[in-house]
């Protein structure tokens, strides 16, 4: 049957007509029944409505809406960023969901806004700070090696040209897929001052393995277009007068670096000190042009030290761990305010060490890496 | 085959239903749809949820393949493009159901998740329409054949997840917990199962 041309053709017809009316009924139906109407999104108790055709999942329906809920994984349920709080209409937790919330959060309500579908009318709570979040087209214009594991992203904002951002807030960086490994969104704090409206800089450790870092580390080109979106994040300067305390290590420098240019900018006079904890001297970088900052303001001192620097290298400066070198400038930390950057244990130390010399838990602020 | 075609018509259909559930168990006798078995049949509702859908699923596209087949594959002489056919059909079949429970039944969709597009790729569901080519039914008998077929693998998933809900609750010591403890089970509720083969012949 086969072997004839009247049967190749045949089945060919049959094949093509066969999966055309199926394809035409599938269209059909997903027009008519999977149509759920005009929805409305209520934010913040009125605060904001956006009409969405429903269907599609409440983080995708509030990007087209230009609301952009933080999302490491574009949607997948796979990094839990995009939490936000339902009040009406969510439905019920998908077994998706289920292993990232927590037994208060589903008390009150939050849920991953990437698996939750929008069928009807729905009420949520987002943090306000989400209505200033763009998605922005930008182009690479410096990538610039700041130690062997670190470099620094200098990026031109194309569409919209504008960011207006707080010193110390994030970004999120899209990646592009590569050698199979799926496009993500990484969150980096943004280490240029927030004068400089068309550029943002980002500085990146490599992890290995990591999806992100592998992508900027060996994929990513100056010149090359590149979206992110933001600006997200609490970890900003406090309004206060209280003396400060910097404590960072590694790529935790972005948001501080940002912080005490924008200090300087702004002709601050609040005393200040920076902690910057490292191995060796050859995982130190920016240390001229901090010491440069010191010069020129006299309220500000810099503080690098190296963990694990050999005898005999030259180094003047401190010595031992962060933790050891914090406890030793500081003694009495009561009236300080401290922001710290870098790994969670890292962090978990020196909030340990602050406590013990007399700070609140509420005077500490960090942004842990995870 | 005799018999069944002798005894008035509903017991027939009761006759060709019962054996295909039973007798002639999609999960148990033949060890079709295990993946998706494997996957949902944690707990008692969400097998439930499957296996509901899986009967409609098998009993409409049973009768659908049943028709193409008859009207379409056969008269053209296209009998060797039925397994992309029926594919095909099964495909866009399960699309379709899975839009009408996306639409009237939020709760089921969000508790089936993934296993809900999985269907299309359920062997079970394959299987019986393949099974009946070789079976001398007609339309209606080929749609209780298929809603037989796929009660048979809602009973069998609905009884391991209520095993499997026990035996959750106990101590398994860590290289059989999950789906080797639940391979274990299906097999000796294969064995039970080899007592109906004497009950109905078909």
């Amino acid at each position: 049957m086969a072997a004839n041309g009247n049967g190749i053709v045949a089945s060919i017809l049959f094949l093509v007509v066969c999966g055309g009316v199926l394809a035409l009924l599938l269209v059909l139906a997903e027009r008519y029944i999977l149509n759920f109407g005009p929805c409305t999104i209520d934010i913040n108790d009125g605060e904001k409505k956006v009409t969405v055709n429903g269907g599609g999942s409440l983080l995708s329906l509030l990007a087209s809406q230009d609301i952009f809920i933080p999302s490491a994984c574009g949607g997948r349920g796979s990094c839990a960023y995009c939490k936000v709080t339902v009040t009406a209409g969510a439905g019920e937790i998908g077994p998706v969901e289920e292993p990232y919330l927590s037994a208060g959060e589903r008390a009150g309500g939050t849920r991953l806004s990437c698996q939750v579908k929008v069928r009807g009318d729905v009420a949520i709570r987002i943090p306000r700070e989400y209505f200033s979040v763009r998605r922005y087209r930008g182009r690479l214009l410096v990538k610039k090696p700041m130690t062997h594991d670190i470099v620094e992203l200098r990026i031109e904002l194309l569409e919209p040209p504008e960011i207006e951002f707080i010193a110390g807030q994030y970004a999120q960086l899209e990646s592009k897929e590569y050698k199979g490994r799926e496009a993500v969104m990484r969150a980096y704090s943004i280490s240029s001052p927030p004068s400089d409206k068309r550029h943002v800089e980002f500085m990146v450790r490599l992890v290995p393995g990591g999806i992100c870092t592998t992508w900027v580390f060996e994929h990513l080109r100056e010149g090359q277009e590149v979206r992110l979106s933001g600006p997200y994040g609490e970890f900003h300067l406090r309004p206060t007068e209280a003396p400060l305390l910097f404590i960072a290590g590694g790529s935790g420098m972005a948001p501080i670096w940002s912080i005490l240019r924008n200090m300087k900018e702004t002709k601050s006079t609040r005393h200040a000190r920076y902690f910057f904890g490292a191995q060796t001297q050859a995982d130190l970088f920016l240390v001229n042009e901090l010491r440069e900052l010191q010069r020129a303001m006299p309220s500000f001192a810099f503080i690098p030290a190296l963990s694990n620097e050999p005898e005999g290298s030259g180094w003047t400066g401190e010595k031992g761990l962060i933790t050891d070198v914090v406890s030793r400038h500081v003694r009495d930390a009561s009236q300080h305010e401290a922001y710290l950057c870098g790994s969670p244990g890292m962090i978990n130390a020196c909030v340990n060490v602050l406590k013990t010399a007399g700070m609140p838990e509420s005077k500490i602020y960090f942004d842990k890496f995870a | 085959m005799e018999q069944a075609a002798h005894t008035p018509a509903f017991f027939g259909l009761v006759l060709i239903f019962v054996s295909a559930a039973f007798t002639d168990n999609i999960l148990l006798t033949r060890f079709l749809g295990m993946c998706s078995c494997l996957g949902v049949s944690k707990k008692v509702d969400t097998s439930v949820g499957l296996g509901v859908a899986v009967i409609f699923v098998t009993a409409c596209t049973a009768a659908i393949n049943y028709l193409i087949y008859k009207y379409l594959l056969l008269p053209f002489g296209l009998d060797y493009l039925r397994l992309i056919t029926f594919i095909i059909v099964i495909a866009a079949f399960t699309q379709l159901v899975e839009m009408i429970i996306d639409r009237y039944s939020p709760a089921l969709y969000n508790a089936l998740g993934i296993f809900l597009p999985l269907i299309t790729v359920n062997c079970a569901i394959l299987g019986i329409s393949i099974f009946m080519l070789g079976k001398p039914y007609g339309f209606i008998q080929t749609f209780f054949y298929g809603a037989g077929g796929g009660f048979g693998w809602f009973v069998a998933i609905t009884l391991i997840g209520g095993i499997r809900e026990k035996i959750n609750e106990q101590a398994l010591p860590g290289g059989l917990a999950g789906s080797p403890i639940t391979l274990i089970i299906i097999g000796i509720m294969a064995l039970a199962f080899i007592g109906f083969s004497g009950m109905v012949k078909v």
